[in-house]
């Protein structure tokens, strides 16, 4: 006969497995990212809403992915730790697609035309589309390149990246995000 | 076997320049001048431009910013200007043509906070434009991880749009 109170028992329950992964996702967050104080007030926020063409001329509004988990990422042409990055987001695109992630990339270039080379030489799989000062100013300030969000299927951020991220602790947080929506 | 020796060291030789040329296309500047070129005795750090801001006008410096045109629009250190990217043909045009009306000591700061520092590819070579036009006093604002996490977090005045 199994006890009701023991920690094993107390495991195997489904809402307390998830309340202790959700605290230890909370915690990796706080802990893990290197983070700028003005866009770290965001995390635990709703995500700030956007709609914008994408480069493709399609129509990217952040509130058609709630129910996806959403990596957003800030970058331009001239930031080489984002060229590093962007492979790596383009091969999660094809891994994690069908468990509901979706990449969205923010180019904050101040002309479309290198940022449209670079999708094609870097053959990227999700939306890229033209960021401004206007759409900066609502993430808090878009001061510094790479960036990136982690957003939960509730349009929540749960995490944020700033800088030359270890991207195994990236995907390790992706897939804590994925496995408990 | 010193015949051996020779092509081992040789052939690790070309694999290591190939990996350096490699890592430079991948991560270094466009213009292959990095920001750690610029030399130390060259760099302010923020708390000492914050002090020379908050010094009288006359020893206030020409302050540009030679990174992101988005980002100037977003924040930027008052009384700073735009004077197009360090990494762009262009952008040294513009930045040539800004200081053109100064002498060759006038104080001017040069700044970007693009990226992390030893990744910005806009102070190095804004930095070797004007030392090579005869610029004796320029110094380059060192902002290890960004401008905003370097002068906007840290309560350092700006100016924004929005």
């Amino acid at each position: 006969m199994s006890d009701a109170t023991s920690p094993d028992s107390l495991w195997t329950h489904p809402r307390i497995r998830s309340l202790f992964l959700a605290l230890l996702v909370g915690a990796c967050f706080v802990a893990g990212p290197s983070s700028a104080i003005a866009a770290a007030s965001l995390v635990n926020k709703k995500a700030p809403e956007f709609v914008r063409r994408d480069l493709s001329g399609k129509l990217l509004d952040l509130a058609r992915f709630r129910g996806k988990v959403v990596l957003l990422n800030f970058w331009a042409t001239w930031c080489a730790p984002c060229q590093v990055e962007m492979p790596f987001f383009a091969a999660w695109q094809r891994q994690y697609g069908a468990q509901s992630l979706q990449v969205i990339g923010i180019s904050m270039d101040d002309d479309s035309a290198p940022v449209r080379k670079l999708i094609a030489r870097l053959k990227l799989n999700y939306p890229v589309a033209m960021g401004d000062e206007k759409l900066g100013a609502s993430y808090g300030g878009v001061l510094g390149l790479p960036l990136t969000y982690l957003i939960d299927a509730d349009g929540k951020v749960r995490a944020q990246f700033q800088g030359e991220t270890d991207l195994k602790t990236v995907e390790t947080h992706l897939k804590l995000l994925l496995s408990h929506p | 076997m010193r015949l051996t020796l020779f092509k081992k060291t040789g052939t690790i030789a070309v694999l290591v320049m190939l990996f350096g040329t490699y890592a430079q296309a991948q991560f270094g500047a466009p213009q292959g001048i990095s920001a750690s070129s610029v030399p130390t005795e060259q760099l302010i750090l923020p708390e000492q431009l914050n002090d020379l801001l908050r010094g009288g006008d006359a020893g206030k410096p020409l302050i540009l910013q030679v990174g992101s045109l988005l980002m100037f629009r977003e924040a930027h250190i008052p009384g700073a200007e735009y004077a197009g990217a360090g990494s762009q043909a262009v952008g040294l045009q513009q930045l040539q043509a800004r200081v053109a009306p100064f002498g060759h000591e006038k104080l001017i700061v040069l700044y970007c906070g693009c990226c992390p520092w030893n990744r910005c590819p806009n102070v190095g070579p804004a930095f070797k434009m004007l030392h090579d036009l005869g610029f004796t006093h320029v110094k380059v604002l060192y902002l290890s991880d960004n401008f905003g996490t370097n002068w906007v977090d840290k309560g350092y005045p700006v100016e924004r749009r929005h």
